[in-house]
């Protein structure tokens, strides 16, 4: 019998499923269990209201031609023709959003775990006040600004500056509204919030490894910390691993509030424009909705295949 | 074969060297500072006197530190069109109920998922986990629709009640439930004749505190730090983040103003964070994604 038959009160019931079709046994299965279904339902539906139906939907409207007024009218693939084919932007944001994501992502997931793994052996005090200090500034609003105050392209920048008084440079320069410095900026500074719950996550999950482990370990020759690391530490926090490797593509597939918010909308001659800011453009301020679907449905695809990939690479640790 | 033996003040330690302590140590420094100096600037920057904010070159610490700034903020604030008192209702109100019924619905759905059975469980959990791996920008426009639909646009409903549903802090709380919850109390409850609800919440809820304040302080987070909503158009129902982000695009002239604007929005999560932390990294030791 699989575990989604089993009663809650795991009793055999009098009656044996051999005397019923698979859907009369479900169906006998739900009503007996009708109390789960009222606990997750408040959740559950909000959740699909405002989660899993949208996504259905922008499937949907992604294959037509939509701008709120007149019906939507299908058209099949043509968005996504036009997308690939005539539409030289969104094909400088897919770039975009790939360099940003292969840089950021990786960069974000190792700096959280190494980060982790070197505080864990600190004693708890320390360790609670080094996590705030790399935790902060993930959690406090819109305080990545003060990097724009920091790079502001004025000699009152605290950057142009001090370069300009230590004689490196003659003229200000334009940080964020260079085309030359505005993505590895963007980069520094995402890198910077990105500390966040996967971080978090890492240190409990390093807290909660125990330390016979080690212990056998070391009893079968491991010699350094760095091979404890691959060989004892890591396989055995593989699902965080995997839980923080989720949040991480997430975050560094959606990225683009950071570069609106100091680089502008747009940033200099489309230098840091990601997928998000191209959905933004047509959904939020064109208003061809059909067309922003398609994107959205895109940017979907993307973040589901690199989490599927990264899956598979990370079932090779420890091997 | 003989190992190297390290005791530190708390622990046992295998397998470390002392060249390795220092590389770690370095590195540590390095990124500590990295991640530390920004923040302290920000603060710094609050507490200048306007002199020294134009001063050249720029100084990165404060000569005469004032509050200054501080004030310059509040009455700012009282010259805005929609009374500011007006921003910070709106803001509490927003996080507060908006984080009362994620905890309420996320921590029965928890309930539902970890410690009851039924046909669908594993299927709606999947659905949970891989709502985790996109943004809500992917579900924006269709979601904009849905709000038309319901005519919750420009009204407070568009932006609390989707966050009932939040999926993070179901997630954290269903596997915190599934490590720290006996089914055998459970199941004891049941016997002695107890509803379900009862069983949850008088005998789970108590159970996993730290799971709730995990899941008040994510929640509290992402509202408290909302911004302009595509939902929102009236400026009686805009945030205090909003408003601030207005009083911070004053551009040069409020430099300072808007420095200490950024320090009191900042404070207020981090601030949570510290008095939450050894409850949170707790809820974070389940929160591993098996496969």
């Amino acid at each position: 019998m699989s575990k989604k038959l089993q009663t809650a009160d795991g009793v055999e019931h009098a009656v044996s499923r051999k005397d019923m079709t698979r859907a009369q046994w479900v169906w006998k299965e739900m009503k007996t269990n009708k109390t789960g279904y009222f606990m997750v339902a408040p959740f559950m539906i909000v959740f699909f209201v405002f989660t899993v139906i949208p996504v259905i939907m922008s499937i949907f409207l992604s294959l037509t031609s939509f701008n709120m007024l007149q019906p939507p009218k299908f058209i099949f693939l043509d968005n996504y023709i036009r997308l690939f084919l005539d539409d030289d932007i969104f094909i400088t944001a897919v770039k975009n959003t790939l360099i940003f994501a292969v840089i950021t992502g990786p960069t974000s997931y190792l700096l959280s775990l190494l980060v982790a793994w070197f505080i864990n052996e600190l004693s708890p005090k320390i360790r609670a006040l080094v996590t705030l200090v790399f935790y902060a500034p993930s959690i406090g609003g819109n305080v990545y600004l003060i990097w724009g105050t920091l790079f502001s392209s004025d000699a009152q920048g605290w950057v142009n500056g001090w370069l300009i008084n230590m004689g490196f440079i003659n003229e200000p320069i334009l940080w964020f509204f260079d085309k030359k410095y505005v993505m590895a900026l963007c980069i520094v500074v995402a890198l910077w919030t990105s500390l966040g719950t996967s971080f978090l996550s890492f240190i409990a999950g390093l807290q909660g490894i125990d330390k016979s482990y080690y212990e056998a370990g070391a009893v079968d020759g491991i010699k350094n910390r760095w091979q404890e690391l691959w060989y004892v530490t890591l396989p055995v926090m593989k699902p965080m691993l995997m839980f923080g490797a989720v949040l991480a593509i997430t975050g560094s597939f959606g990225f683009g509030g950071i570069v609106t918010a100091l680089a502008g909308f747009p940033s200099v001659e489309y230098s840091c424009w990601t997928i998000t800011h191209h959905l933004d453009d047509y959904g939020g301020q064109r208003w061809e909705t059909g067309y922003a679907s398609a994107i959205a449905v895109l940017l979907f695809a993307m973040m589901i295949g690199a989490n599927m990939l990264v899956h598979k690479l990370l079932a090779k640790v420890g091997q | 074969m003989s190992k190297k033996l390290r005791t530190r003040k708390h622990q046992v330690v295998l397998n470390r060297s002392v060249g390795g302590d220092a590389g770690i140590t370095f590195f540590l420094t390095i990124m500590g500072i990295f991640m530390f100096l920004p923040m302290l600037y920000v603060i710094l920057q609050s507490l200048k006197p306007l002199d020294e904010l134009w001063m050249f070159p720029p100084r990165f610490y404060v000569i005469n530190p004032t509050f200054q700034n501080f004030s310059d903020l509040f009455s700012l604030m009282s010259d805005s069109w929609v009374p500011f008192s007006r921003y910070i209702f709106n803001t509490v109100l927003i996080s507060v109920v908006g984080t009362a019924g994620n905890l309420l619905f996320g921590s029965m759905a928890a309930y539902g998922l970890s410690k009851l059975k039924f046909p669908g469980r594993d299927f709606l959990f999947n659905l949970v986990v891989k709502s985790l791996m996109f943004t809500s920008t992917v579900t924006a426009i269709a979601t904009f629709i849905t709000m038309s639909l319901l005519h919750w646009v420009d009204t407070y409903l568009a932006v609390i009640i989707p966050a009932f549903g939040s999926t993070l802090g179901l997630y954290l709380m269903k596997q915190f439930m599934e490590s720290s919850v006996p089914d055998a109390t459970l199941e004891s409850a049941r016997l002695d004749g107890a509803s379900e609800f009862y069983t949850f919440w008088v005998i789970a809820m108590p159970m996993v505190k730290p799971g709730w304040l995990t899941m008040i302080v994510y929640s509290f987070q992402g509202l408290w730090n909302s911004g302009s909503s595509i939902y929102i158009y009236s400026e009686q129902l805009k945030t205090l983040n909003y408003a601030i982000g207005q009083i911070t695009a004053g551009g040069i002239a409020r430099a300072g103003a808007s420095a200490a604007a950024t320090v009191v929005m900042m404070a207020v999560p981090i601030l949570v964070f510290v008095v939450s932390q050894s409850n949170i990294i707790e809820t974070m030791g389940s929160s591993g994604m098996k496969d």
